[in-house]
C-alpha cells in the first residue's frame, strides 16, 4: 500500500523539486481558526502538513511553539480535538499528507492502541514523537508501523554514522533532519553543513530527507531545498499567528500564515533538484 | 551484605533503564548519543577504584561525612513512643543532602571532558550545591530556577551568585521546578557538546535515576552501620520526604531487602488532596511520561501536566523519580501526603524541642514521624532523614506565621 506521504514525495520527485513541509499547532489560536488555517495550507503551496499536538511541557521547543501550544490548550485543545480537526480537514482534502507531531504523554494517556486506530481512521498519515528515540520503539513506533502509519524519526547533528542505522531502522515516510543542535525556532542553520549532513544520511537510506529547525525565509528554503527533499517551516508560521492576534486573529491569522507559506512555496519551486 | 537476592527490590534498573514499568529513556534524539556516553562513563566510574577514592575523600573532607545519626531524646520523650533518630544530612557543607549527588556527578562530568555545567533547582539547595562544586572545580555554572522560586528562596539565589553561578529565572508555566527542568533540557539540547546536565534528583532519563541513587545511598549505608553500632539492630521504620525522591531513595535503598524495616515516603500534600494545590504525585497521580522517564505524574485526562503546589519549593514537582513509582506499585514503600500546615507545625516543634531548624522538606517527614511515633512501642526505632537545614526557609515560615522580617 502506498501511503499519502509516499505518493506525495514520489510526485515531487517527478516534478523535480523539494517539498514544503509546514508546521502549525492544532487548536491555535482556537479550533475553528486552526481548521481554517490548515484548510488554506495546500492552496498556499504546502506539500505536507505537520500538525502539532499541544503539550504542557514541550521540552524541545522554543518560545514561539511553546506559546502556540499554550494558546491552544487555553482555548480548549486536546488530542481528541486534534484528531477531529484532521477528520474535518479530510472532508475537503484527501491527498495532502498529515503528520501529527508532539510528545508522547498525551498519546500514552489516550492509549497507544486506541490512538493508532483513531489516527488511521481520521486520515492521519504519519507521526513524529520527539521524546521517543529508537530505544523506545516498542512504545509507539512498532504498533504504529504495524497498523500502517508512517513513523518519521528525527536525525540530528549528534546522530553520527555509528548511530544512524539505529535511527533509520524503523523510520518510514521520510527522515526529518534537525539542522541544528537546539530547540525549534533557533538560529538559522548553516546551509553548507546541512547539505553535507543530508548527503551523509542519504548514504544510509533511500527515504526522502527533509530539513527543519530555524528555516524562516523563502531564500533559506530555496538554499536548503537545493540539497534536500523537503524543507520544514514552523516557528515562523506560529509566530505570525501570534502577531495576527493583535489585529483580531481569525481571517488575519489565516492570511498571515498563507502569505508566508506562498512566499516559501515560491522559494522551493525556484529550485530544481540537482540530483537525478 | 550487598549481595542482591533473587527477589530483590534492589535489582533495578534493567539494561533499558527500567524499574518495572517505570523509568526508561524518553528523550529527544539530539540527547540520546550523549546519554549513552554518560552511561558508559558511569559504568567505567563504578568499576574504577580511583573514582571511588576521590569521591570518598571529598565526601569526608569537603562535605564532612559521615553525617551523625542523632538520637532525638527530647522529641522522643515528648511524643512518648518510638525512639527517634535523625540522619543529619542537614549538617553537610551547603546544608543538605544535595551535595552528595553533586560531587559524584561533577567527577563524572570531568571524566567526560565537559566544560560547562547546567542544573535546575527548586528550593535552591541543589543550585547552591551545584554552584559550590563548580566553584570547587573551576567550571562555569548556569542554574535554571522558576521565577516564583527565585522570589521565595532569595537567600539561596544570592548564595549561588556569590559562588559565581549564573541564575536564570524561568517564567514559563508557574515558574517552579518543572518549568526550570524544561528550560535546563532546552539548554542541554542546544549546548550538548560542551555541557553536562547535573540533575538534582533521582529522576530524568536513564542512567540519571540510578547514578543519583548511588551517590545518595551513602546516606543509607552510613545510617545502617550507625544504627547497628548504637542499637545493635536495624530500625523498625524509615521516614523521608520525597520531592523528586533523591534523599529518600538514598536512605531507603540499602534497606529495601530488609523485610522487617517498614519504609515511609512523605509527599507534599500542599493545601489538601481534594483541590489542585498539592504535589502528591504518588498518592494522587497516575503513570505518564515526562522529563525522560515514565513515572507517576500529576496530569489531566488529556495527559497535560499539572502544576504542583507546596509550601516547600523543594517538593514542588508534579513528578517523582521512577524507582519510587516502582516501590509504590510493588508495595515495598508506603507513600503518604503531609499538608503545608502540618509541616509548619513540625518545623516549629523540632526547633523548640531539639534546637534544630529543619528545612521545610524534611519538616514533612517529621510531621509523619510525629503522627507515627506515639502509636509505636518505646522499644521501637524510627530513623528519619533530616536532609536539609531551614536557614533558606526562615522568610517563608515568618510570612506564614504573620511576621515581618
Ligand atoms: C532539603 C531538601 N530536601 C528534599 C528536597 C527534595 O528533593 P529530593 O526528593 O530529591 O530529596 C530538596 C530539594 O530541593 C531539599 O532542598
Amino acid at each position: 500500500m502506498t501511503t499519502r506521504i509516499e505518493a506525495r514525495f514520489s510526485r515531487l520527485k517527478d516534478d523535480n523539486r523539494p517539498a514544503l513541509v509546514t508546521f502549525v499547532m492544532a487548536g491555535d489560536p482556537d479550533h475553528e481558526t486552526a481548521l481554517d488555517i490548515v484548510k488554506a495550507l495546500p492552496a498556499a503551496g504546502a506539500d505536507v502538513i505537520e500538525l502539532g499536538m499541544p503539550f504542557s511541557d514541550p521540552m524541545a521547543d522554543g518560545p514561539a511553539i511553546q506559546k502556540a501550544g499554550l494558546r491552544a490548550l487555553k482555548a480548549g485543545a486536546s488530542l481528541n480535538k486534534t484528531l477531529a480537526l484532521v477528520s474535518e480537514f479530510r472532508q475537503v482534502d484527501d491527498t495532502t499528507p498529515i503528520i501529527l507531531m508532539g510528545y508522547f504523554n498525551p498519546i500514552y494517556i489516550y492509549g497507544v492502541e486506541a490512538f493508532v486506530a483513531d489516527a488511521l481512521k481520521v486520515g492521519v498519515d504519519g507521526l513524529i514523537v520527539v521524546d521517543l528515540p529508537p530505544e523506545m520503539d516498542s512504545e509507539l513506533c512498532l504498533p504504529a508501523l504495524n497498523a500502517g502509519l508512517n513513523f518519521i524519526r528525527l536525525a540530528t547533528p549528534t546522530t553520527d554514522d555509528k548511530r544512524l542505522p539505529t535511527v533509520l531502522q524503523n523510520t518510514s515516510g521520510f527522515v526529518y533532519y534537525v539542522s541544528i543542535t537546539g530547540i525549534t525556532g533557533s538560529a538559522a542553520p548553516d546551509a553548507g553543513k546541512v547539505a553535507a549532513a543530508v548527503d551523509r544520511i542519504k548514504r544510509h537510506t533511500d527515504l526522502p530527507v527533509c530539513v527543519g529547525f530555524g528555516v524562516r525565509t523563502a531564500e533559506q528554503a530555496a538554499e536548503i531545498g537545493r540539497n534536500a527533499d523537503g524543507v520544514v517551516v514552523g516557528s515562523a508560521l506560529v509566530a505570525a499567528i501570534e502577531s495576527s492576534l493583535e489585529t483580531g486573529g481569525g481571517t488575519a491569522a489565516v492570511s498571515a500564515v498563507t502569505k508566508i507559506v506562498s512566499d516559501m512555496a515560491a522559494g522551493v519551486r525556484s529550485v530544481s533538484l540537482a540530483k537525478a | 551484605m550487598n549481595q542482591i537476592e533473587p527477589n530483590s527490590f534492589r535489582a533495578g534498573p534493567d539494561e533499558d533503564g527500567r524499574f518495572g514499568l517505570f523509568g526508561g529513556r524518553f528523550v529527544a534524539e539530539t540527547l540520546m548519543p550523549l546519554i549513552l556516553d554518560l552511561e558508559e562513563a558511569w559504568k567505567t566510574a563504578q568499576g574504577d577504584p580511583a573514582f571511588k577514592a576521590e569521591l570518598d575523600g571529598l565526601n569526608s573532607h569537603y562535605t564532612g561525612r559521615p553525617s551523625p545519626l542523632y538520637f532525638a531524646e527530647r522529641l522522643t520523650e515528648e511524643l512518648g513512643g518510638a525512639k527517634i533518630y535523625f540522619k543529619r544530612d542537614e549538617l553537610n557543607h551547603t546544608g543538605s543532602h544535595k551535595i552528595n549527588n553533586c560531587l559524584g556527578q561533577i567527577l563524572l562530568a570531568r571524566k567526560m571532558g565537559k566544560t560547562r555545567i547546567i542544573a535546575e533547582t527548586g528550593a535552591g539547595q541543589h543550585g547552591v550545591a551545584t554552584a559550590t562544586v563548580c566553584a570547587r572545580f573551576g567550571l562555569p555554572c548556569v542554574v535554571y530556577m522558576g521565577a516564583t522560586d527565585v522570589e521565595r528562596q532569595a537567600p539561596n539565589v544570592f548564595r549561588m551568585k556569590l559562588l559565581g553561578a549564573e541564575v536564570i529565572p524561568v517564567t514559563a508555566g508557574h515558574g517552579t521546578l518543572k518549568d526550570a527542568m524544561n528550560e535546563a533540557l532546552r539548554d542541554w539540547v542546544t549546548n550538548v557538546e560542551s555541557t553536562y546536565y547535573l540533575i538534582g534528583t533521582a529522576a530524568g532519563p536513564h542512567p540519571y535515576p540510578e547514578l543519583v541513587r548511588e551517590f545518595q545511598s551513602v546516606i543509607g549505608k552510613e545510617a545502617k552501620e550507625q544504627i547497628l553500632a548504637i542499637e545493635g539492630r536495624l530500625p523498625d521504620m524509615l521516614v523521608a520526604a520525597v520531592g523528586g525522591g533523591s534523599n529518600a531513595i538514598g536512605l531507603f535503598h540499602p534497606f529495601l531487602d530488609d523485610k522487617d524495616v517498614a519504609i515511609v515516603g512523605v509527599e507534599a500534600g500542599g493545601k489538601g488532596l481534594d483541590g489542585e494545590e498539592h504535589c502528591a504525585s504518588l498518592t494522587a497521580g497516575s503513570p505518564g511520561v515526562l522529563h525522560g522517564n515514565r513515572t507517576y505524574l500529576l496530569q489531566d485526562g488529556d495527559g497535560q501536566i499539572k502544576e504542583g503546589h507546596s509550601i516547600s519549593a523543594g517538593l514542588d514537582y508534579p513528578g517523582i523519580g521512577p524507582e519510587h513509582s516502582y516501590l509504590k506499585d510493588t508495595g515495598r514503600v508506603e507513600y503518604v501526603p503531609i499538608m503545608d500546615e502540618e509541616a509548619l507545625k513540625a518545623f516549629q516543634m523540632l526547633t523548640r524541642t531539639e534546637g534544630i531548624i529543619p528545612a521545610l522538606e524534611p519538616s514533612h517527614a517529621l510531621a509523619e514521624v510525629i503522627k507515627r511515633a506515639p502509636t509505636m512501642g518505646k522499644d521501637q526505632i524510627i530513623v528519619m532523614n533530616l536532609c536539609g537545614r531551614g536557614d533558606k526557609d526562615v522568610h517563608t515560615v515568618a510570612k506564614h506565621l504573620g511576621m515581618n522580617l
